[in-house]
């Protein structure tokens, strides 16, 4: 069938099977790589992507159900080649990762709930990445990272104190 | 953290983290090979089953698909796969031949344009069975009269060996008491996110099967080569593929060997990538399913002087390596304790389950439980303290190198300062008077400890002793540094990655050694083609084996260096100075060769080198294991690892006494793994241990039912911790060098996980003792333990 995708401000028109997962369709139609498949039954979160600001798994979603809304991946907040995101950064800051392959993911549920609630206490955080397992890290380089990068992004553009 | 070094043990970033953040890994997912055919599989329903027939008709006519591919074909056409014991009649095969073992097996493989037309097709495919009796438990499977797994066997045991280390009969004959416990590690394993995937595509003009798999395995190629009948020569593996972790269990052999040989047969590149039920039933990567019988003779101060130990593992129906988890743990059988003697009888049987591969620890992790429960119960039978009782009982300080029964010498530590530490951190009085306040409070409470070595550095030697015709006494790894014409410095590392940070680890010890920036050098993974020998990441052994291979081929460039410049500036080689790239004369500081005039000689000014040198600026080491190089004595001694990381783990645990239901108060971790190269690698990877502890000691099982149906498919019934299952944990740092690494560095790819478990499991027998109960099986699931509390409380307080 005929689809138009929406994903990191591009619309994209499509023709896919109408059974295609919206998270096969990002990375074999569009060659989005950034969203990886886990368990593809909705349990580990390591396809999440942005639907319309609000982190959903990919696998559970047909592409064509995700027609007309903006759909954001990890390549969306990247903000260009070779630069990262200050939630991008702070991950590397911490080392708020091992093997890579939940990362994606996470970052794209830190930038959801840092939009939401920009001073997040740690239960605040855990809750947020609740439904993404990582094998490797235990979490809690990861806490740190979303933590690092909520600092950060609410101490950017604002006078130092000096020049108050 | 101590130093005197540069970079290494300094809080530097992970320079593998930048495109994983992007989501600009290359996983084996990500490879799209042009006119890339998929497969699907076709597997066994029933736990036991000879195979009738196969009838592919409908689903050769269906949409997409090319070809579909049997057990019998595959079998003529290959040899079965490399095993580890000497077992030549329970031959393993990617496909069933003739007959299958366990439930989800594979039978056939569909090959079609699309996974998805694949998986139509095999849904089409029609298997005549005809069902086996079948046996699942290990115990069941040792008596006379049970199911044979493999018929042409005779048994169902591939291993029983029994050692004995020391004076043990004398030894239990001189202590006054002993006592004896049986405990049991579930069937879990490591489950990465990522599944197992391999891709394959055949080059006939060039006769190379390049391979790209998500894989961490020992001697990969090899296999595929040997499987296939053709030579190493024609197997290329990719090493620049990112493994979305693994932690042992990665090692699809039969998934390569199946799409190697569908490549070869079909002309184009198949790929082979595991949905979740694949890699949690078919996929070959369980993990220990282990009992032991442990006895230990001890005396009135809680001293043990003597174990016995048998360790029964179900291995599933076929045997790869994964019999030889019951050989690691013999180089440190008896754990961080002054042991004197042991006796160990190993067995390992064959059951209708799915088969078995290395998880994290290889082992040492229900070892490390069985010995744990112990020192918990021996203090309790005494009344003692069980911190007290190991106290006794462990190797001070000043008595390294040690020497255990076994035959293996411990390379360093210092167990009493890191658990002084710990407590320094947490008082145990405050521990325990919070436990006490909560049992107050209604709640079930516990304190739970462990204290637990982490063997590193990966040394096979547990291939020979547990089969005489493998005499293996090396596991090596290697680097090679070239420094182009430019200046620039690229090293080669020949193994793949699964979050480890290889790639800084090399350019980290390789910019201590040279004194020049990590980051400017480049490390590439060559494939296996070009690669010169490693033993891959298991065994906690690249910090150490990699690293050192790093440190010593950057040693050897320094020297180098050091002698092109002596020669230009006319001294003799002890008088120059090598120092941030550049050298000089002691004698006359100011005279000297920079970096770039020193790369100007060595590429372009031969006239200017040294006699006898080779042009360029290129060098490699390839490093055998510190302490290796011997095999184990006739009497069943050997020296395995050569460096011993310790961890204490120490915490509270309070589990609501009507649900059953844990939770973990407080956790703090002693953590002793000697020289940090990367402290923020290293506490990721001892917190990921825990975290996957964790999950090992309360919610991981592959549980089967009666029927030999594994009934945990999903991540609904296979429950890995998330963000809210793992506390926070403090990790209290302790750092005791070990004598035989280049930089003092022991291994940490699997601390905490060897001693989490064995720590929450003693923490829930602390807070249920009060009822008169124990609990000796892992996992130690809510709904058990509630319905066990449930029952302890109608009988009323012993």
């Amino acid at each position: 069938m005929h689809i138009k995708l929406i994903v990191n401000g591009i619309e994209h028109a499509l023709d896919i099977e109408p059974r295609t997962t919206l998270l096969d369709c990002l990375r074999d139609n569009l060659d989005l790589k950034g969203a990886h498949a886990g368990c593809e039954h909705g349990v580990c979160g390591a396809c999440t992507v942005l639907f319309d600001g609000v982190a959903v798994r990919s696998c559970l979603m047909f592409a064509p159900q995700a027609e007309g809304t903006p759909i954001t991946t990890i390549e969306g907040v990247t903000p260009g080649p070779g630069e990262l995101s200050p939630v991008q950064d702070a991950f590397c800051e911490t080392h708020g990762m091992q093997c890579g392959y939940c990362t994606p993911a996470m970052i794209l549920v830190a930038h959801a709930l840092l939009a939401d609630n920009p001073d997040p206490t740690r239960e605040d955080i855990v809750d947020a990445i609740s439904g993404n397992i990582c094998r490797c890290t235990g979490y809690a380089q990861i806490v740190e990272a979303i933590a690092l990068a909520a600092e950060r992004m609410r101490g950017a553009n604002r006078p130092s104190e000096r020049q108050k | 953290m101590s130093t005197g070094h540069r970079f290494v043990s300094t809080d530097r970033r992970v320079r593998e983290d930048r495109r994983f953040v992007a989501g600009k890994g290359r996983f084996v997912a990500d490879i799209d090979l042009p006119n890339t055919k998929h497969v699907a599989l076709v597997t066994c329903p029933h736990p036991a089953a000879r195979i009738k027939n196969i009838d592919k008709t409908t689903a050769l006519k269906m949409p997409g698909v090319h070809y579909i591919l049997d057990g019998a074909e595959l079998a003529a056409a290959t040899l079965p796969l490399m095993t580890g014991l000497d077992t030549p009649n329970v031959p393993r095969r990617p496909l069933a031949f003739e007959v299958a073992r366990y439930s989800g097996e594979w039978v056939a493989a569909v090959i079609a344009d699309t996974r998805a037309q694949a998986e139509d097709a095999a849904e089409e495919i029609t298997v005549d069975y005809q069902p086996l009796a079948f046996v699942l438990d290990a115990e069941q499977a040792l008596e006379k009269g049970s199911a044979l797994v493999h018929e042409a066997h005779g048994s169902n045991v591939l291993l029983d060996k029994t050692f004995v280390w020391g004076e043990v009969d004398k030894d239990f004959a001189a202590s006054p008491r002993r006592l004896s416990l049986r405990v049991k590690w579930g069937r879990s394993s490591t489950v990465p996110i990522e599944t197992f995937g391999v891709v394959a595509t055949w080059d006939p003009w060039r006769e190379i099967l390049d391979v790209y798999a998500s894989i961490q395995m020992p001697r990969f190629s090899d296999q595929i080569g040997a499987a296939l009948k053709i030579p190493n020569t024609c197997v290329r593996v990719h090493y620049d593929v990112d493994v979305g972790g693994s932690y042992g269990v990665k090692r699809g052999i039969k998934h390569t060997v199946l799409c190697g040989y569908l490549t070869r047969r079909l002309g184009f590149p198949v790929r082979l990538i595991e949905d979740r039920l694949e890699n949690m039933r078919g996929g070959d990567a369980h993990g220990p399913e282990r009992l032991f019988d442990v006895e230990v003779a001890f005396d009135d101060t809680g001293v043990v002087r003597s174990m016995k130990m048998r360790a029964l593992e179900n291995l599933g129906a076929y045997a790869g390596r994964s019999p030889f988890q019951l050989g690691k743990p013999v180089g440190a059988i008896v754990g961080p304790y002054k042991i004197r003697s042991v006796q160990y009888r190993a067995i390992a049987v064959v059951t209708n389950k799915t088969t078995q591969d290395a998880v994290r620890g290889f082992g040492q992790g229900p070892t490390n439980l069985a010995l744990e429960r112990c020192m918990d119960e021996v203090a309790n039978v005494l009344g003692l303290d069980p911190l007290e009782v190991r106290r006794r009982n462990l190797i001070r300080h000043e008595e390294f190198p040690y020497l255990i029964p076994s035959g293996t010498t411990y390379d360093s530590g210092d167990y009493h300062t890191v658990i002084d530490k710990v407590l320094a951190d947490t008082g145990y009085d405050w521990l325990k008077s919070e436990r006490d306040r909560l049992r107050g409070q209604g709640k079930l409470a516990g304190i739970g400890m462990a204290a637990c070595l982490e063997p590193s550095g990966g040394n096979a030697t547990f291939e020979a002793l547990l089969n005489p015709k493998i005499t293996t006494s090396t596991f090596m790894d290697s680097c090679r540094i070239n420094v182009d014409g430019a200046g620039a410095i690229t090293a080669t590392m020949h193994t793949t990655s699964s979050g480890q940070g290889h790639e800084t680890l090399v350019g980290t010890v390789i910019g201590e050694v040279l004194q020049l920036d990590p980051d400017t050098v480049r490390v590439t993974r060559p494939d296996s083609l070009n690669s010169l020998p490693s033993g891959t990441p298991v065994g906690s052994r690249m910090a150490i084996m990699l690293g050192g291979a790093a440190f010593h081929a950057a040693q050897k460039l320094k020297a180098k260096l050091a002698a092109i410049g002596a020669h230009d500036l006319g001294i003799p080689v002890e008088r120059a100075v090598y120092e941030h790239g550049n050298v000089h004369d002691r004698q006359s500081p100011s005279s000297g060769r920079s970096w770039a005039d020193l790369v100007n000689i060595a590429h372009r000014n031969y006239h200017r080198m040294p006699e006898g040198f080779e042009p360029g600026l290129a060098v490699e080491h390839v490093y055998q294991v510190p302490t290796g190089g011997t095999l184990p004595t006739p009497d069943g001694r050997v020296h395995m690892y050569p460096c011993f990381s310790f961890e204490f783990h120490l915490l509270l645990l309070s589990i609501d006494p009507d649900l059953g239901r844990p939770e973990i108060v407080r956790y703090r971790l002693g953590h002793d793994c000697g020289t940090q190269i990367n402290p923020k690698i290293v506490r990721g990877m001892t917190m990921g241990g825990i975290a996957h502890g964790i999950g090992a000691a309360l919610f991981e099982e592959f549980a089967y039912n009666d029927e030999g149906q594994l009934i945990a498919q999903t991540f609904m019934d296979y429950l890995l911790p998330s963000s809210h299952e793992v506390p926070p944990i403090d990790i209290i740092d302790h750092e005791t060098p070990s004598p035989y690494t280049v930089l003092g560095q022991k291994g940490s790819g699997e601390s905490g996980y060897l001693g989490a478990p064995a720590a929450l499991a003693n923490a829930v027998n602390d807070a249920i003792r009060p009822l008169g109960i124990s609990v000796n099986t892992l996992p130690i699931k809510m709904s058990a333990l509630g319905d066990l509390i449930a029952d302890a409380g109608s009988r009323g307080p012993e």
